[in-house]
């Protein structure tokens, strides 16, 4: 039997009379690098906000280690272990990357209700808040507004913001778009150095990166699961040809 | 590749040691006292001893500013807005007011039960704040605050109604300071006041908390994605928010041995909000100078036009809105450097 630590069950969503999400039920393994593809529209990042608790789903429900999470509150799914990046940067204006990531590392050791000690009182927060900003090569821009970075540290302090985290089950929602091609390898050995313990499910366009990172492809289309299978039957498959070249036609 | 691409600032993070030591300075930084700090504590106390006769409106500014501090832990941090924070003001008022003329005359002790009260009504209120856009927030919290003013107006058994409470008196601050004619003590009791106070919502901006309060307003999305409990944190800065505004109340009630039903009216959770528009939010300070701001130029506007000074008082509220919210709260950034930046900074 295999370790299924993700999993829905006919989840479906609609907005208004459009169905983002169509009875999709999805196993991913204890472990594995599961891509998720698709062409646009095909509601990979409905998928991912329904999974994190930022929608909640029309019908279906989520599982993590088995539980029941479909009605958890976001922030109850992330202590469980189960984070995400954002495909379009969500990250705290005016906080500098020091600031955001030391109050991510607060929150997993669970002082971030400490109203009376300064964060500066914290040695072993601000340390390991400076060596994974110095790990995503930020170190250098760590005391600057994150809004006034370039684009490309933009991006790799949202992915760092989930590595804060600690996340046994990783959502990374097309992790390298926009990171401008000489960094584009640093999130990319970042994201494949992970623990093999740690579980990703990633969003991606770049169908090199998904052939060379998963093991399992899921396709999605017009919201529903399309098909599903290793590396060597997806890339085979003449129908998920079809689709992208349908898509691009 | 680094937006700074100073020599100093590549060579201090080539290794993750001297990134480490750089994140430790940069998080002291943050916390350190600022040269405005000192400037407002010091001018509070000259007041004290340059302006003997203007006890008055210096307890009116102290007043006003712990009210104004106190309702920027909600908006400027947790990005709440409010149009009811008179409802503790005036509750903590009525407290203190009914602790004197019931029970105990001395001053501290009413101050502590207004705030538990206020905090208490805080508390409750706070779960009508969770949900919702800030056009149901502004709707709610004016709701209760004009429910608050006429729940004082009809209960005139406890509260005197439309006359207020009066005819009591205060006794010696912890049975040692009496109030005097000229408000000297007043002045300084509401000064020590609004420093503990002050000092107090300092720690909690610095902390953890108060961080992932600011987090919950920039991207509450992002947010709860670190696993920030938002509900838990809005309930907790909302109920020492409302400590402090009833705290304030206390102090009003106690410097006039009065309280009138108008310590609830609209117009002083509305002054409030423009007293943070005045100074800017999100950094304490910024009631305390709109406080002094709102008060003289208030002050000021009634003497040289007692007809018309609300017309004046509108026209700078558009002027002020017009010319930029954004820019006004950010108004410190634009004093030169060496002010608005910490004291010791080495760069």
């Amino acid at each position: 039997m295999s370790d299924i630590v993700l999993e829905t069950r006919n989840l479906k969503r609609s907005f208004g009379a459009f169905l983002a999400t169509n009875d999709v039920s999805l196993k991913v393994e204890r472990g594995a690098r599961h891509a998720l593809i698709g062409p646009n529209g095909a509601g990979k990042t409905t998928l991912i906000n329904l999974l994190t608790g930022v929608l909640p789903p029309s019908e279906g429900q989520v599982f993590l280690e088995g539980e029941d999470i479909t009605s958890l509150a976001s922030f109850r799914r992330v202590k469980r272990g189960l984070t995400r990046t954002f495909q379009i940067n969500q990250l705290f204006n005016d906080f500098t990357p020091l600031e955001t990531v030391a109050l991510a590392i607060a929150e997993r050791q669970g002082i971030g209700h400490n109203l009376w000690t300064s964060i500066a009182g914290y040695g072993a927060v601000v340390d390991e808040a400076a060596a994974l900003l110095a790990r995503f090569g930020l170190a250098s821009v760590m005391g600057e507004r994150s809004v006034i970075l370039p684009y490309g540290k933009q991006r790799l302090l949202e992915i760092a913001l989930a590595f804060a985290s600690r996340p046994r089950v990783l959502l990374l929602d097309e992790p390298a778009a926009g990171v401008p091609e000489d960094e584009r390898h640093e999130v990319l050995a970042i994201v494949s150095d992970l623990p093999s313990d740690v579980t990703v499910l990633l969003i991606e366009h770049d169908m090199d990166l998904v052939f060379s990172f998963a093991n399992r492809i899921s396709v999605l289309v017009a919201g529903a699961l399309f098909t599903e299978g290793t590396v060597a039957e997806i890339s085979a498959d003449p129908r998920v040809k079809a689709v992208y070249l349908g898509e691009n036609a | 590749m680094s937006v700074l691409p100073q020599e100093a600032t590549m060579v201090a993070t080539s290794s993750p040691t001297a990134a480490a030591s750089r994140a430790a300075k940069l998080m002291k930084r943050r916390s350190r006292v600022r040269f405005y700090e000192i400037i407002v504590w010091l001018a509070a106390i000259a007041a004290f001893f340059v302006l003997p006769s203007k006890m008055l409106i210096l307890t009116e500014i102290a007043i006003l500013a712990l009210f104004a501090v106190s309702l920027d832990l909600v908006l400027g941090f947790a990005g709440i807005v409010s149009l009811g924070h008179t409802a503790f003001f005036g509750l903590g008022a009525y407290i203190a007011g009914l602790v004197a003329l019931h029970y105990v005359a001395e001053p501290v002790v009413g101050l502590l039960a207004a705030g538990i009260g206020a905090g208490l009504l805080g508390f409750i209120t706070s779960f009508l704040i969770l949900r919702g856009s800030d056009l149901t927030r502004l709707m709610t919290t004016l709701g209760i605050g004009l429910m608050m003013a006429e729940m004082a107006n009809q209960m005139a058994w406890l509260t005197g109604g439309a006359d207020g409470l009066s005819g009591f008196s205060l006794g010696p601050i912890l049975g040692m300071f009496e109030f005097d004619l000229f408000g000297k003590t007043g002045y300084v009791y509401c000064l020590v006041v609004l420093f503990v106070g002050t000092m107090l919502m300092r720690r909690l901006a610095f902390s953890p908390f108060g961080l992932s309060l600011k987090a919950i307003k920039a991207n509450p999305m992002r947010a709860g994605m670190i696993a920030i409990p938002a509900r838990k944190r809005i309930v907790t800065v909302y109920t020492i928010a409302a400590v402090f505004a009833g705290m304030a109340g206390a102090l009003l009630a106690q410097t006039t041995s009065f309280v009138s039903p108008d310590v609830l009216a609209f117009h002083r959770s509305a002054d409030v909000l423009l007293v943070l528009t005045i100074g800017g939010t999100g950094y304490l300070y910024g009631g305390i100078f709109g406080a002094v701001l709102f008060t003289l130029v208030k002050d000021w506007l009634s003497i040289v036009t007692p007809q018309y000074w609300m017309f004046y008082i509108g026209l700078i509220l558009v002027v002020l809105v017009l010319v930029g919210r954004d820019r006004l709260a950010r108004w410190i950034e634009y004093l030169p450097e060496h002010l608005s930046k910490s004291k010791e900074e080495g760069r």
